[in-house]
């Protein structure tokens, strides 16, 4: 803050760029590698700051939303599992919920790593999973795979009897009466648990590059560039705050969407059995 | 030694202006052998436990350890949550507009190279540990980075072939290559970074920089200083 | 320790391994995993206040209140717990000194900011730097337990509002029709009436306080992640009597089985309290237990 005052006057347009657009231009991208190579260094700006911790939350959604996408298949698929009669479903489903689940995902980076790094060693093939861009996202996946089939699995058991029983009355078995009965059901019941777990997850995104992946070649995510600017800066009052900023944005953007589809599953319900169904869940995260 | 405790225990009551350098709180990273680290007893240890003690004694001080993040190191300085980083910083341009630096206690150290051999690709994958000078200088060379966020990470990577060579302090490094029974060894010349090392104060803390640096003269002119650089680190690593 | 650890060089693998893990560095990990627990079983607590505070705050009519709370909880939620705590400890720490500066020190002619340099008063500083260390350990700790309670303040704070919206509307309006005023049907009916309602969130929330703890380090804290790292790292034979390669993983598979342990000890225990808490209640569950019972 202070030190802003003994810098030459004309540090403020000195620096990498002259302008705001100038930075904007420059650095949107670069945290995957296009625009400038070098960070700024000396007469950061608040610009600076803005573009580039922005420009590393392509990162933070890219993994969300890949590991979200594809963990909800799989959440489907354990929550099923869990349910089985058969042990030998039933108890790996459980086990894998459970391991996942039961540990910090910041030992689950280390492990995910540390197994990655011995398949390239294996597989030289296969390198290209201790990339952050793969690696991690493969993590995050399973991780989210097992708190969102969790969710599944305690909307799954809240199912209204009457709902089966009213299906079996229409005389609907097998895939119908898991496509049209009990599959809406279980995602109208787990939704607003699994916006909770999404929100969780995008959060979650930021352990990535901070304990876990490498940065190449200062490609990082928004907390990456932060830090960075807290390092260069001395000061981190306002790197932080800008992040977090972002951050509330980008959730109110989930809780958004999320929201729109969770009117969407329940549109069949009457106006005012509606809110109710947001304390049903067993299982916020 | 009874009465000097509960004179001190007094001031602390009171809490006078100059009760405040009672206790000069010295911060360290404790995981930079061998400037300092924890040591099989749990206490900061190495070249700066060192000095410390001793510069401290010649300036009348009372010091306490404090071990704390890098990241964080200036940030908690200046909120004045210790009074001294002694934690094998160099000085640099951008670190003095914030901090003030001391008389510098250690030359430049250099950095250099380490890979599984001796003709390791240096322009090749470089690990480096994140928010350093090393970091900052490979960034702008033409070699890939790879930033971590320990050192020991990047060493690891070393080993498991994820980067070519490592990127770091030499005196860092030379422990690890002598004790890696040769899988380990530095690539190519040494590169000269940064500034000397000295010790880091609020600049407006001015009677404590004084007495620091009046201390820091005295265990140069009489040879203390040569005596621990030579204990502590290897003969050649001065440029 | 042990009187045959002088010289571990020479010990056979066993007693190497006996010496070695009971080195006073590793003393340290082993006290650590107290001081996790410790904060666990304050925080806890704590930020259960600050969510029934936040509830309140945000059901409260006036609006401005009501605002304050929603913000509170809306605010700390949408920020990445990483991202908070890099800044937090150390504003609040600031925070605490300027109050302390202005009651301590009302003559105080210089500015509380030169510079880069933060200062107040020698009597305002926390803790007072002649302090005796465990002091300013106690006080790190301290401050690290309140800023995990304002984080997960904001989340019970939002399992808490639901469950008091949760409550049936029934119950409410007869109270009223009893002639209740607003407080006694705040006290009496739904404050007693929530909690079956908030526990499934608030458990889920106790496992992910539990998985929040390796983050400990970044307020100041040597917890248990910062010595596994530190211990399970290359000791070279320089600077150890005990040197080794790169044990990390071993050190992290030993948090891996404690995180495991602690969740399953946690699961088991919150559903006896459900169990415990949905009798006599009007939910499925409550139902479920009248109807065994019958």
């Amino acid at each position: 803050m202070g030190n802003f005052g003994r810098q030459p006057n004309f540090g403020k347009f000195g620096g990498r760029h002259m302008t705001c657009a100038g930075a904007l231009s420059a650095d949107w991208l670069r945290s995957i590698g296009i625009g400038a190579r070098q960070l700024p260094t000396s007469n950061i700006t608040l610009c600076d700051q803005f573009v580039l911790i922005g420009s590393g939350l392509i990162w933070n959604v890219y993994f969300a939303v890949i590991a979200l996408s594809a963990g909800f298949f799989l959440a489907m698929a354990l929550a099923l599992g869990k349910d089985a009669a058969s042990p030998w479903l039933r108890k790996p489903c459980a086990w894998f919920i459970f391991i996942f689940r039961g540990s910090p995902l910041f030992i689950q980076f280390f492990f995910g790593y540390f197994l990655f790094i011995n398949i390239r060693g294996a597989f030289p093939g296969l390198g290209v999973l201790t990339s952050a861009g793969v690696g991690a996202t493969i993590v995050l996946f399973l991780n989210t795979s097992a708190y969102s089939g969790e969710i599944f699995h305690g909307a799954l058991r809240s199912i209204p009897k009457g709902d089966l029983e009213a299906a079996d009355a229409f005389g609907l078995s097998g895939w119908g009466r898991f496509r049209r009965i009990i599959w809406p059901t279980m995602l109208r019941l787990g939704w607003p648990a699994y916006t909770n777990e999404a929100i969780f997850l995008f959060h979650a995104t930021t352990l990535v590059f901070f304990s876990g992946f490498p940065a190449v070649q200062q490609s990082g995510d928004a907390l990456y560039y932060a830090r960075y600017f807290a390092d260069r800066t001395f000061n981190p009052f306002v790197p932080y705050p800008i992040l977090a900023g972002y951050f509330i944005l980008l959730t109110l953007v989930i809780i958004g969407i999320f929201g729109l589809i969770n009117r969407r599953l329940n549109r069949h319900l009457p106006q005012e059995v509606r809110p109710r169904i947001r304390y049903r869940p067993q299982v916020i995260r | 030694m009874k009465k000097l405790i509960i004179t001190t225990a007094a001031l602390a009551l009171l809490g006078g202006a100059a009760a405040a350098q009672d206790v000069v709180r010295m911060g360290t990273e404790g995981a930079y052998p061998p400037w300092n680290f924890i040591n099989d007893n749990g206490e900061v240890d190495g070249f700066e436990r060192e000095l410390g003690d001793e510069l401290c004694e010649r300036a009348g001080l009372t010091c306490e350890w404090v071990v704390n993040d890098w990241d964080t190191i200036i940030p908690n300085l200046v909120s004045g949550n210790f009074d001294v980083i002694i934690a094998g910083m160099s000085v640099t341009e951008a670190r003095a507009e914030v901090i003030a630096f001391s008389t510098e206690y250690y030359p430049p150290t250099p950095s250099a190279y380490v890979g599984l051999t001796p003709d390791a690709d240096i322009n090749g994958v470089v690990a480096a540990q994140v928010a350093t000078i090393q970091a900052g200088f490979i960034a702008e060379s033409d070699a890939t980075l790879l930033e971590f966020s320990t050192p020991d990470e990047t060493v690891a990577a070393v080993r498991s072939g994820e980067a070519d060579v490592v990127f770091a302090d030499f005196d860092y490094l030379l422990p690890l290559v002598e004790a890696s029974g040769g899988e380990l060894s530095f690539v190519g010349d040494r590169v000269p970074l940064g500034g000397g090392v000295a010790l880091g104060l609020r600049q407006s803390d001015v009677d404590l920089l004084e007495a620091f640096n009046t201390a820091i003269a005295s265990v140069a002119e009489d040879g203390t200083l040569a005596e621990l650089q030579a204990r502590w680190f290897a003969e050649d690593s001065v440029q | 320790m042990f009187g045959f650890c002088t010289d571990p060089a020479s010990l056979d693998s066993t007693r190497w391994m006996l010496c070695y893990l009971t080195t006073p560095k590793h003393m340290n990990l082993y006290y650590a995993f107290g001081t996790v627990l410790l904060l666990l079983a304050i925080t806890a607590p704590v930020s259960l206040a600050f969510g029934f505070g936040g509830a309140i705050l945000a059901r409260s009519r006036i609006a401005p209140l009501s605002w304050l709370g929603k913000g509170y909880i809306a605010i700390v939620r949408g920020v990445p717990d990483i991202a908070f705590f890099l800044f937090f400890v150390i504003a609040l720490d600031q925070a605490f000194e300027w109050v302390l500066h202005q009651i301590r020190c009302p003559d105080w002619d210089q500015p509380i900011r030169q510079g880069s340099d933060f200062i107040v008063c020698a009597a305002a500083k926390l803790p007072q730097n002649n302090a005796p260390q465990y002091v300013h350990d106690t006080y790190a700790f301290l401050v690290a337990v309140l800023t995990f309670s304002i984080v997960f303040g904001a989340f019970a704070g939002n399992v808490l509002f639901g469950a008091m919206r949760a409550v049936p509307r029934a119950q409410i309006e007869t109270a009223e029709a009893y002639g209740m005023t607003q407080g006694q049907v705040f006290r009496r009916i739904i404050v007693p009436q929530m909690w079956v309602y908030a526990l499934p969130g608030l458990s889920n929330l106790w496992m992910v306080l539990i998985k929040a703890t390796p983050l400990l380090f970044l307020l100041g804290i040597r917890d248990i992640v910062f010595w596994a790292r530190e211990l399970g790292a290359t000791q070279t034979p320089r600077f150890t009597a005990f040197p080794h390669g790169d044990w990390r993983m071993w050190y992290f598979l030993f948090l891996l089985v404690f995180y495991l342990a602690f969740t399953r000890v946690s699961e088991v225990v919150l559903e006896r309290i459900m169990r415990r808490l949905s009798h006599g209640q009007a939910t499925a569950a409550g139902e479920a237990q009248r109807r065994a019972a019958a």
